[in-house]
């Protein structure tokens, strides 16, 4: 799955999580930069995008996590 | 599909592609507040859209919005699991059952302290209901290898653990308590074994699971199946290992719209609010095919056919709600007569006339009918469920009369009846006398009643379906299907004439005729082919109308007025001055026996067998335009002129 397909796809999960459409998803989104991204709209959205991609991710992968990069490259890694 | 069907709860309408931004615009002003949340709430929503909704709904509160026809209702949740996710998709799935809920949350993993204290959060919040909210990971319960004695203590700690949680709540207030039963995980220790072998998880959650239901009986408190709920979309779905270590998630965050829509029935039927009625149509509804165009031979509700069977099982079910004291009644498109005669004749009908109280078939709106049903019934509209397999009719009761429940139905018939069923539209904490009585009360009524008032603005509706209409001269592609319409249509056919495909193909070549093939798409998909018409010149600038028919699904949208419009507009162009249209009767076509004279053409004569003919002078004629788009294919220039020459030859 290419890169840019996935941003576009995560820019329709953010504003579905956070309700929020002017939400511009980068490599380097962090829950400081967003209103609202706190632990649990942080397990909310990468529930969201499990659901969204058709993948499932361990507990300690979520926890790596440290930005909207990583979450993309852990879809990557996964998606056929 | 079947899984989905639970999951995406595929018996709500989808969820509209503005819905964030009607939510967004939902507080901009304080008109029907409470209306239009729940009907924002009404659709499939998701987790994510829930908690929009339920974001939303606490602003309108803070700021002192009325909610009302929402009835309010204040829950307390106690849990051994992270609520944070519940109580938000709970509030908003409220919504759809005519709730305004407001929930007070305590914290995590305290439920016998919550309980028992009287400062505690719970208990000074004075709730109407608390709901307990436990999986067998806050009970006493772990393998117990051992006897039948030492199984059955452990149960009885179990039972006695969440006993004491509900005496703690009852002697702070008067509330009623929500119990769970408890969904066992999928893990076996044994195999098969471990449901029968005592001390296992499996059958110790049996064990418990019935101890919680005999625990309930009688009280004011109320029994959630969660248990069955897991067993419904599998224990290996509903319960998710990494969640639960995640963020403690008693199950799958996947269903929690699921199990909200369960916790808000049974708020809702506390509340007095669950449906009394379901009014049903007919054709491909109740059985397979058009009762006026095909038949008693030709419909099908038979044993030993799948389609027949697939019909079987929605009239059993539809009994078997009878039989717990829904009052049934039918609304459809159909001659009185038409309508009864399956009731009456068809051998394996398993619904008869006496199991229907009230019987609503004619050509008037649905909405209008649904109306006088609820009427007759001495029950309000929101105590209604109509059941639909016509996606038209059932926007039109959604938009007009928005307080009945209308499900989604699928494609396949087989599965009508689990549709029906996991709506859960007749959610009951209890059952009575009165309710094995009020069948019997209804017994041999199948009552016809008149019509009222119109329900509502139908031309709006009309134009909201976004009908595309498209004219076509009869070709090699539609032939099938206009023969077939041509030998099938009783109903609305005004000379009932059959014509062999040869003799189709022929008048496709035929100079001397004028044909339409007229097909109708709407923002629900493409009905296919839904009107055909043959003139033939006979006398010079004369056009006889041989053939109209149309298909009853599509009656009243306007099309027969659009499609005389076209008629008209190919006239004039070829020089027709005057259109003759006859009505031939037969038992099965008086509903177009005013076809012509609603269309403002002037009767003639009458013929000795009851054939009415009618005249239009093209020149004076004047149609109303209906709210759809035609579109005129197929009329080529080249065809157009052969057809002048032909004309005036």
């Amino acid at each position: 799955m290419e890169s840019a397909e996935i941003y576009q796809e995560f820019t329709k999960i953010f504003h579905q999580v956070f309700h929020d459409d002017s939400i511009v998803v980068r490599p380097d989104l962090t829950a400081k930069d967003v209103e609202g991204w706190d632990s649990l709209s942080h397990i909310r959205l990468v529930l969201t995008v499990e659901r969204a991609f058709g993948v499932k991710f361990s507990a300690s992968e979520i926890g790596k996590l440290k930005d909207v990069a990583g979450l993309v490259d852990l879809v990557r890694s996964k998606a056929k | 599909m079947c899984l989905s069907l639970f999951k995406e709860l595929s018996w709500l309408p989808k969820s509209p592609p503005d819905f964030e931004l009607r939510c967004r615009a939902l507080l901009d002003n304080p008109t029907d507040l409470g209306k239009r949340v729940q009907t924002l709430a009404s659709f499939g929503l998701d987790e994510n859209q829930l908690n929009h909704l339920a974001k939303l709904i606490a602003k309108a509160r803070k700021a002192g919005a009325d909610l009302r026809p929402l009835v309010p209702f204040r829950l307390a949740v106690l849990s051994n699991s992270t609520v944070d996710f519940i109580i938000p998709a709970l509030i908003g799935t409220a919504a759809r059952h005519g709730i305004a809920l407001e929930c007070i949350k305590a914290e995590y993993d305290q439920v016998i302290q919550q309980a028992l204290s009287p400062n505690s959060v719970i208990n000074r919040s004075k709730p109407d209901g608390v709901l307990l909210a436990l999986d067998y990971r806050a009970l006493p319960i772990h393998f117990e290898p051992g006897t039948r004695e030492e199984a059955a203590n452990a149960v009885r700690q179990a039972l006695s653990f969440i006993e004491i949680a509900r005496t703690g709540l009852k002697a702070n207030g008067k509330v009623a308590c929500i119990l769970q039963t408890i969904a066992p995980p999928p893990e076996r220790l044994f195999g098969s074994l471990d449901r029968v072998l005592p001390g296992t998880l499996r059958n110790l959650i049996e064990e418990v699971n019935l101890g919680l239901g005999e625990s309930v009986a009688g009280t004011e408190d109320i029994l959630l199946d969660v248990a069955g709920l897991a067993e419904t979309v599998g224990l290996a779905e509903w319960h998710s290992p990494t969640e639960w270590n995640l963020a403690k998630l008693a199950f799958s965050n996947s269903y929690l719209p699921l199990y909200a829509d369960h916790v808000a029935r049974l708020l809702a039927a506390l509340r007095g609010k669950s449906r009394r009625a379901l009014a049903l149509d007919l054709d491909n509804t109740l059985w397979n095919g058009v009762i006026g165009d095909d038949g008693i031979e030709g419909i099908q509700c038979a044993q030993g056919d799948p389609t027949g069977e697939a019909f079987l099982s929605i009239q059993r079910l539809v009994l078997d709600l009878r039989a717990r004291g829904i009052v049934l009644a039918v609304c459809s498109k159909n001659n009185d007569e038409t309508a009864r005669l399956p009731f009456r004749e068809h051998p394996e009908m398993l619904v008869r006339e006496e199991h229907i109280a009230v019987f609503q078939a004619n050509w008037n709106d649905k909405a209008s009918n649904i109306k006088a049903i609820a009427k007759e019934l001495s029950l309000g509209v929101d105590s209604l469920v109509f059941l639909d397999d016509n996606p038209v009719e059932r926007n039109l009761v959604r938009e007009l009369l928005p307080e009945v429940a209308v499900p989604e139905l699928p494609s396949d018939p087989a599965l009508y009846a689990r549709t029906l069923a996991a709506a859960g539209y007749f959610e009951s904490i209890s059952f009575s006398d009165e309710d094995l009585k009020r069948a019997r009360y209804y017994q041999d009524n199948a009552k016809r009643v008149e019509l009222q008032s119109a329900a509502g603005d139908i031309r709006s509706y009309l134009a909201s379906l976004d009908m595309e209409i498209t004219f076509q001269p009869f070709d090699e592609t539609g032939r099938a299907r206009i023969t077939q319409l041509i030998n099938k249509s009783n109903q609305y056919n005004l000379t009932t004439k059959r014509y062999t495909e040869a003799e189709v193909a022929t008048a496709e070549r035929d100079p001397g005729c004028f044909t339409l093939q007229v097909r109708l798409s709407d923002r629900f998909g493409d009905n296919g082919m839904i009107s055909v018409v043959i003139c033939r010149h006979q006398v010079d600038s004369e056009w006889e109308i041989d053939t109209w028919l149309m298909s009853c699904r599509v009656l009243g949208r306007g099309v027969e007025q659009t499609v005389l419009r076209e008629i008209l507009h190919h006239a004039k162009r070829l020089g027709v001055r005057k259109l003759i249209g006859f009505y031939r009767p037969t038992d099965r076509n008086q509903l177009v026996e005013d076809h012509y004279s609603k269309l403002g053409f002037a009767q003639v004569r009458r013929d000795a067998d009851g054939t009415t003919v009618w005249e239009l002078l093209t020149e004076t004629a004047n149609v109303e335009a209906a709210a759809m788009k035609a579109r005129s294919l197929g009329f080529g220039p080249d065809r157009e002129a052969t057809r002048h020459v032909a004309a005036n030859a």
